[in-house]
């Protein structure tokens, strides 16, 4: 099995366009720049040593820290060889990333829910519309820099018959506890402060 | 209807008569919307020329949450997607944390597991069927089927305190122990269990009306099946035997005997008999659980993970470290990322887990089932029947929970 994963991993890698495969806990994970990735798709589609028939889900994954903020993965699966392989691109959220719907016509629901979620742009999907949010959402709510609690909340108001958006208004402040353990990679206990301040470091400690 | 019009350059005799088509909106609050969905349907007459799905009217953020909560707050929300077939969601996230922190859950805690999923599949199953009947105007399997339900729904209660919400697989295996009795309960149950099955079937399979209503109704073949996404009952109705419990199994899969029923014309009527069939499957798994489940420990032996014993904590300055470690903090998953599929009772259930090495999700991607076979009513509705549309929702089994997440 593990040899099955190793070999369909270095066919993958030997696609044109690829950039490298990879066997991560026994997943083949493969990433893709962005102008090969139609191709790349296809191939994984259409060559019967990949045979991936079905595209099981496609999301965006944000590192802000990055570059290009976000990963887009796709997870395909094929039935006929029963394995999966997981293609990841990157982009930023001005760049569009090829849309996939014509290869597999489900992915059009989930490059929607990419967009809504992340703002990630798909060029060649015809229906770019939001899909979980609520009508005439503002922001794209799983980007690490947009806030938990959200900007907006909404309410029926019984004087307006109406239901009405307002800022959100928090009664408490979110709490976001910080659980890393204050003692991991201290070398100055709490209380040691004033001996360590005066210790001379011998050569041997600096390493 | 716009009024006809006679243009310039027209006859009375020759008049362009243009017919608009009406939109109306199925839902958001509908009893055969099975939960909120609202759907834009344009007719033409009674005919639906095209079906747009709006999803998202229950969207709370789970995937956000999960980002801000450690790995062991964040199971019950899993629950709380399909609140119809919750173990088999947790089972997903369970399995997905176990592959990232590379441990090996003890075989009682994997025999417990298949075990309560299979328990949860037929609870599905049973609302799935019964409700997709009363959607046609078949009112008793509704309340024979609750009946049943009610029943297992006591089992869940027994082994988890809850009767839906149940927070019971854990990663490193379940919260706690089968209660004295309950197997012998569970063994009775998957005694009688078929004849109930049999007695449903009486109501529907050959029922006159239940037939025209689903027969040749929403049918799709096997190449667009694939194409669209489909997973589970709903891609076995087109004749794909495809089913993760067989072909890549997890727990204790491997070791059972099961048949994977597969249908033919993937219309309702087949996702409707291939559910039929999974239920008697499934009883025949569990009476195979029973049997073969032996006394052991059901969950890792690692403290780290694991919660240790109540009584222990009493006594063991070690063991109460561990507890307030771990219902603070929680314990720390390395950094990775694994796709992990279970075969919920709708279909293919997937978390996508990114792992930064810290003891919160990075990221938790939900693959919902329905969603991808929502997305799909479009095709599978058009040119038929209003009333038909009523019916293909019912056979796609859509929980709003798990799509709009």
């Amino acid at each position: 099995m593990a040899d099955a994963v190793a070999v369909l991993a270095e066919a993958v890698g030997a696609i044109a366009g690829v950039e490298r495969a990879a066997v991560e806990l026994g997943e083949v994970v493969t990433h893709v720049p962005r102008a090969a990735l139609l191709s790349v798709m296809a191939t994984l589609r259409d060559d019967p040593r990949f045979a991936c028939a079905q595209l099981m889900d496609l999301c965006g994954v944000d590192w802000p820290q990055r570059a290009e903020r976000f990963d887009v993965v796709y997870n395909l699966l094929s039935i006929a060889r029963n394995h999966r392989i997981r293609v990841i691109t990157t982009t930023d959220d001005a760049t569009p990333v090829p849309s996939v719907h014509g290869l597999w016509p489900c992915a059009t629901w989930w490059e929607r829910e990419a967009w809504d979620l992340f703002g990630i742009l798909f060029a060649g999907q015809p229906d770019h519309r939001r899909i979980l949010t609520d009508y005439g959402f503002e922001g794209h709510p799983l980007r690490k820099d947009f806030p938990l609690t959200g900007y907006v909340e909404t309410r029926y108001d019984e004087d307006r018959k109406a239901v009405v958006y307002e800022p959100v208004r928090l009664a408490q402040d979110f709490r976001d506890f910080d659980f890393v353990s204050p003692w991991e990679g201290m070398l100055t206990l709490p209380g040691d402060e004033k001996a360590h301040a005066q210790r001379v470091i011998r050569p041997t400690e600096q390493g | 209807m716009a009024e006809p019009e006679v243009t310039a350059g027209e006859t009375a005799e020759r008049r362009v008569v243009e017919i608009d088509s009406h939109a109306i909106n199925f839902g958001p609050q509908h009893p055969a919307a099975h939960g909120v969905l609202r759907l834009v349907l344009e007719m033409d007459g009674e005919v639906v020329e095209r079906a747009d799905p709006h999803v998202g009217l229950l969207h709370r953020g789970t995937e956000k949450l999960i980002e801000h909560k450690s790995y062991m707050q964040a199971l019950p929300y899993f629950d709380r997607l399909d609140y119809v077939s919750p173990m088999c969601e947790e089972h997903a996230f369970a399995l997905a944390v176990e592959k990232l922190l590379g441990i090996e859950v003890p075989a009682r805690a994997k025999w417990i597991r298949t075990l309560f999923a299979e328990i949860t599949r037929v609870l599905n199953h049973l609302l799935n069927i019964t409700t997709y009947g009363l959607d046609v105007g078949a009112i008793t399997p509704v309340m024979w089927g609750f009946e049943e339900r009610e029943k297992l729904l006591e089992f869940h209660e027994a082994a988890s305190g809850a009767r839906l919400h149940a927070n019971y697989f854990r990663p490193g295996g379940v919260a706690k122990d089968l209660p004295a009795g309950l197997e012998e309960r569970i063994a009775d149950w998957a005694d009688t269990f078929p004849k109930l099955v049999d007695d449903l079937q009486t109501l529907l399979t050959g029922n006159r009306i239940w037939k025209q209503r689903t027969v040749d109704i929403g049918a799709i073949g096997a190449e667009d099946a694939l194409a669209w996404g489909f997973s589970g009952p709903c891609l076995r109705a087109s004749g794909v035997p495809w089913d993760l419990r067989r072909s890549q199994p997890y727990d204790m899969y491997d070791q059972v005997e099961f048949e994977v029923p597969v249908g033919r014309n993937g219309d309702c009527y087949d996702r409707y008999l291939v559910r039929m069939e999974e239920m008697r499957q499934s009883a025949r798994i569990v009476k195979q659980c029973l049997a073969r489940m032996q006394p052991g420990p059901v969950k890792v032996q690692d403290n780290k993970i694991a919660p240790p014993l109540r009584a222990e904590m009493k006594r063991s300055m070690e063991s109460l470290i561990h507890h307030f470690k771990l219902y603070t903090e929680g314990y720390h998953v390395p950094a990775g990322a694994t796709y992990t599929a279970v075969e919920s009772p709708k279909g293919e259930f997937a978390v996508y887990l990114v792992a930064d090495g810290s003891n919160r999700p990075y990221r938790c991607k939900i693959r919902p089932t329905g969603f991808a076979h929502l997305q799909a009513i479009e095709v599978l509705s058009k040119r038929h029947m209003l009333a038909d549309a009523v019916a293909i929702i019912g056979s796609l089994d859509l929980v709003f929970g798990e799509v709009d997440r």
